[in-house]
């Protein structure tokens, strides 16, 4: 029997396809379209459940009013989400059925546990959003409930997979696949994911929070403004600039861990050519293959930052053979992005919540409500450039250190058909979710007898 | 014929496999229903909302069991999955785009009636459900006659899912989903008391009953020819028996309907259904892909362990939430139907100074001690408390700056600055 598997996972493990980069591009690409909306599966419930419950608590029918509204949009996107989560399911195996083959069975139980969050979201999102006015109202809110824990161990369970890809352990390699296997301590016991979940639970409530309150804002800006347009602002807004500081602080800790783990991801990140003591940070610039040129030095940082010493020896590219190595300015550069938008929404985070905390109103300028509506955008942006970081500063490794990307692709043919239909399919998806949205935001208020709009 | 560790996964995959075929299979059969809307008594615009309401609370729960049925075959049998995957890459791909295009189209119209644009949308939904289940359906074909050999892409990519088994198996899950559709969406009506639709959507239960039926015939023809092993299994022991079920349970629908008995049938018609895929798995026991038994194909004993009581524990909690599901929207709790009025209970209340204050001197204490063990601990439980502590910050300052503004100090929109 280890011989038939022997000669299978060898049959599932060479291979020569011409089409690699596309295959990691159109993996990137389905994982570009389900990430955004992954973060509205982890912080929009909260803030739907967030305004019932005040509702519930104060009886004020403004917030019924927008818990209601909200939810109609939760149910869209999570649509969205879940067919574009099933595209990456399927890419798995489309893509990387050797890696699928021999290591599935490592990390396989991370989606097993995952499909189960899906199965409780699912359902009660269903309950949730047809039951408006159908079930008692506490019944209604206890519904939701549900929906928001599955949103985030759904997120926690895909993560620990992702924490474990970058950080392998719990089996024995033998013959390039994994046997000896010991799936809850490879997942669960490992120190890796952690950070990466805690990082993108708040990035869930930038992104989220950022885009909602962006509609508001939009709204001011165009000179609606009234009570409804306030508080729908002010929830969604506050979420997000609470999160937008405190991610600086978890980011930090990603990096360290980084640090520990990944020094070549470390390396590249910052673009650090020789292994160096008391290493400079440089920002901005480009590596040319052995040092940043052209950017802004700050001396010892790195080392101050990544191991809290300003004389800490960190490890340069230098220490690894280029086939080794990732694509230095791509991972750079998608660093120093998130890390500059990190910045400005934190300050944007603060300024509002100085403005509400200190004189308990709404900022007046414009220039705020612009900047929101900006906000948005950059930290989908961020988003994008954080998994970049993660995933382009693993390569060449599929399973760091374990597995190559070159080894785990598959053989099948038609890659860049596959790769340019899905694009077309891709840019249908955008188009109709903004229709949506757009005829969305224009479906009058229902019960807009208080005049919300205008009070 | 005992089962052995490495078979119960597979057990968890097939009756995932069953209820995908009968839940989503009926959505998808509903999709085929609003293209073949009119000719009937009821007119098209009515069919095509009763199809679409009908499904409304139901579908993404009903589509999960797709994903249930990967990622335990990947956990599990690894290079089944793997070796399928990479040699059917052009159904799984047609089958994958049907499921975008379905999911988006359906979203798309089901948040907005009567919108402009709809039509075009509609009938993307309505082929993306032909599509996908005839995809996946070639898919099954390609397992079950043997053409998909263990490797990466090691089989052909065309001729292994475009081959008459496939084909056939491919038409008859459009069919079947067509049919259970047809008879819950009668069920559907008659609970509603829409007599036309009911009258309608009986018909085409009765119509489609005898479709699927007739191609189950021709399908057992075909693989007689085209898959002889298969064939064989079908037609001994267990196959025979499962069969027999399906036959049986489907000829019961049938009269079922015929009588408005919509309840029963209901349960006879996913009957029907489930038996072709138990006949479908023990015709191929032990074998999973040519040269492949399903003990060489498990992974280790610990893997298959964690998935037996990940999936145990997970459904403790899935089925009696599957059961309130299916409670409330078979008693018509969640039909979208005009709403008693919500309740309004009492005023605001008046925000409390001093829990204000305390709130406030936490947020600050939780915010310093989280930042500090955050950034400066290494001992991993220090580094866990402060991150705690980032959360309980984040909570209450959120409580905090979302109490009610002073409206008096409002800011003004620039264009009402006058
Ligand atoms: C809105 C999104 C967002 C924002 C504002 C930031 N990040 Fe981030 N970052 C992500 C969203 C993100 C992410 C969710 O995309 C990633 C990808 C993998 C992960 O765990 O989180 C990520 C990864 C990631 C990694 C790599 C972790 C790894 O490879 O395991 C580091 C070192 C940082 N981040 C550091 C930061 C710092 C120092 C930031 C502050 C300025 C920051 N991030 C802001
Ligand atoms: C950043 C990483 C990811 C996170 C945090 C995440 C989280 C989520 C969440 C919360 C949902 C629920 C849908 C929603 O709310 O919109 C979802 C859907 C889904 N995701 Fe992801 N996901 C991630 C990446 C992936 C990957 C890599 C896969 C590939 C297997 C995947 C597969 C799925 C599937 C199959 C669904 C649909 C579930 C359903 O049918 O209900 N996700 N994901
Ligand atoms: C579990 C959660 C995962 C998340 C959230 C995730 C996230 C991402 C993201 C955002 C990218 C885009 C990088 C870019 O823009 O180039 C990416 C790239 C990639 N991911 Fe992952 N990934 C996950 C798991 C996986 C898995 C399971 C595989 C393999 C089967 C995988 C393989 C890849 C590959 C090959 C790339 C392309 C890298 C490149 O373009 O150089 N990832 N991933």
């Amino acid at each position: 029997m280890t011989a038939l598997l022997a000669t299978a996972g060898g049959a599932l493990a060479s291979v020569d396809q011409d089409y690699l980069l596309q295959a990691r591009q159109m993996q990137a690409l389905s994982l570009a379209v389900h990430i955004p909306l992954v973060c509205f599966g982890i912080a929009f419930p909260a803030m739907v459940l967030f305004c019932e419950w005040r509702y519930l608590r104060t009886g004020d029918t403004l917030f019924r009013v927008l818990a209601r509204r909200w939810s109609k949009v939760m149910l869209a996107l999570f649509a969205v989400g879940v067919v574009t989560g099933t595209i990456l399911s399927f890419e798995f195996g489309l893509l990387w059925p050797a890696f699928m083959a021999n290591f599935a069975n490592v990390f396989g139980l991370g989606f097993t546990l995952e499909g189960f969050s899906f199965f409780i979201e699912a359902i009660f999102i269903g309950i949730y959003v047809y039951g408006w006015d159908r079930l008692p109202p506490r019944l209604h809110f206890l519904s939701g409930i549900p929906v928001a824990i599955a949103g985030v161990t759904g997120s926690l369970f895909v993560i620990s997979v992702n924490g474990w890809m970058n950080h392998p352990g719990g089996f024995t390699l033998q013959e390039g696949r994994a046997v000896n296997e010991h799936p809850w301590s490879a997942l669960f016991g490992n120190s890796f994911f952690w950070h990466e979940f805690a990082h993108m639970y708040f990035a869930g409530y930038i992104v989220a929070g950022f885009l909602v309150a962006g509609a508001y804002a939009w709204a001011f800006l165009r000179g609606r403004w009234g009570r409804y347009e306030r508080t729908a602002l002010t929830v969604a807004l506050s979420a997000a600039a609470i999160a937008a500081p405190l991610q600086v602080v978890i980011g930090d800790w990603a990096a360290r861990e980084v640090a520990s783990a990944q020094p070549t991801k470390l390396a590249a990140l910052e673009g650090l050519g020789q292994t160096t003591q008391g290493a400079p940070e440089h920002l901005l610039g480009w590596y040319n293959g052995h040092d940043v040129v052209y950017g802004i030095e700050i001396p010892r940082l790195l080392s101050l930052l990544a191991f809290h010493d300003p004389n800490a020896t960190v490890q340069g590219l230098n220490a690894v053979p280029i086939s080794d190595q990732p694509p230095v300015n791509v991972v750079r550069f998608s660093f120093q992005t998130m890390v500059g938008i990190g910045t400005l929404l934190a300050l944007i985070g603060v300024v509002y919540l100085y403005i509400r905390l200190r004189h308990r109103r709404l900022p007046g300028s414009p220039w705020f409500y612009r900047a929101v509506v900006l906000a948005g955008p950059l930290s989908v942006i961020a988003l994008w450039a954080g998994w970049t970081t993660t995933e382009v500063g693993r390569q060449p490794w599929i399973i760091y250190h374990v597995m190559r990307t070159t080894d785990a692709v598959t053989e099948a043919r038609g890659i860049p058909v596959g790769y340019g239909t899905l694009i077309v399919v891709y840019l249908a998806l955008a188009a109709g979710v903004a229709w949506l949205l757009r005829r969305f935001s224009r479906v009058p208020l229902e019960g807009d007898q208080d005049g919300y709009r205008d009070g | 014929m005992a089962i052995g560790m490495a078979e119960i996964p597979m057990a968890f995959i097939l009756a995932g496999l069953a209820a995908y075929t009968v839940l989503a299979g009926a959505d998808f059969g509903a999709g085929l229903w609003t293209l073949l809307a009119g000719g009937g008594p009821a007119s098209r615009a009515k069919i095509r909302d009763h199809a679409r309401h009908a499904m409304g609370p139901v579908w993404e729960a009903n589509h999960v069991w797709l994903i249930f049925v990967l990622v335990v075959c990947w956990t599990a049998y690894p290079v089944v999955f793997g070796s399928i995957m990479s040699t059917l890459a052009i159904p799984v791909f047609l089958a994958a785009v049907g499921i975008i295009l379905r999911g988006a189209s359906y979203a798309l119209r089901g948040q907005l009636e009567a919108a402009r644009g709809q039509h075009p949308i509609e009938n993307v939904f309505a082929l993306s459900s032909i599509l996908t289940p005839f995809a996946l359906g070639t898919v099954v074909g390609a397992i079950a006659s043997g053409r998909v050999p263990v490797g990466n892409a090691a089989g052909d990519p065309v001729t292994s899912w475009l081959n008459p088994t496939s084909v056939v198996i491919g038409g008859l899950a459009v069919a079947t989903g067509g049919y259970l559709a047809a008879v819950y969406l009668a069920a559907d009506a008659h609970r509603l008391g829409e007599r036309t639709l009911e009258v309608d959507f009986r018909a085409r239960a009765l119509g489609s009953g005898l479709c699927a039926g007739g191609l189950a015939l021709a399908a057992l023809a075909v693989v007689r020819s085209d898959a002889a092993a298969l064939f064989h299994g079908l037609t001994s022991d267990g196959g025979i028996a499962a069969v027999g079920v399906s036959a049986a349970a489907g000829l019961t629908t049938l009269f079922l309907v015929w009588r408005r008995r919509f309840g029963p049938a209901r349960a006879s018609a996913a009957l029907a259904v489930a038996a072709i895929v138990a006949g479908w798995a023990l015709a191929q026991r032990p074998r999973v892909l040519p040269g492949l038994t399903i003990d060489q194909a498990a992974a280790s004993r610990s893997s298959l362990l964690a998935t037996i009581i990940a999936v145990a524990c997970g459904a403790i909690l899935l089925v009696p939430s599957l059961l309130l599901l299916f409670r409330l929207v078979l008693r018509g709790h969640l039909d979208p139907a005009a709403a008693p009025g919500a309740t309004v209970p009492a005023a605001p209340h008046a925000p409390r100074k001093r829990q204000t204050h305390l709130l406030a001197a936490f947020a600050a204490a939780t915010f310093l001690v989280g930042t500090g063990a955050t950034v400066l601990a290494d001992a991993g439980w220090a580094r866990a408390l402060g991150v705690i502590c980032l959360f309980a910050c984040a909570l209450s300052t959120f409580a905090l700056v979302t109490a009610e503004p002073d409206p008096s100090r409002e800011a003004m929109p620039p264009r009402n600055r006058g």
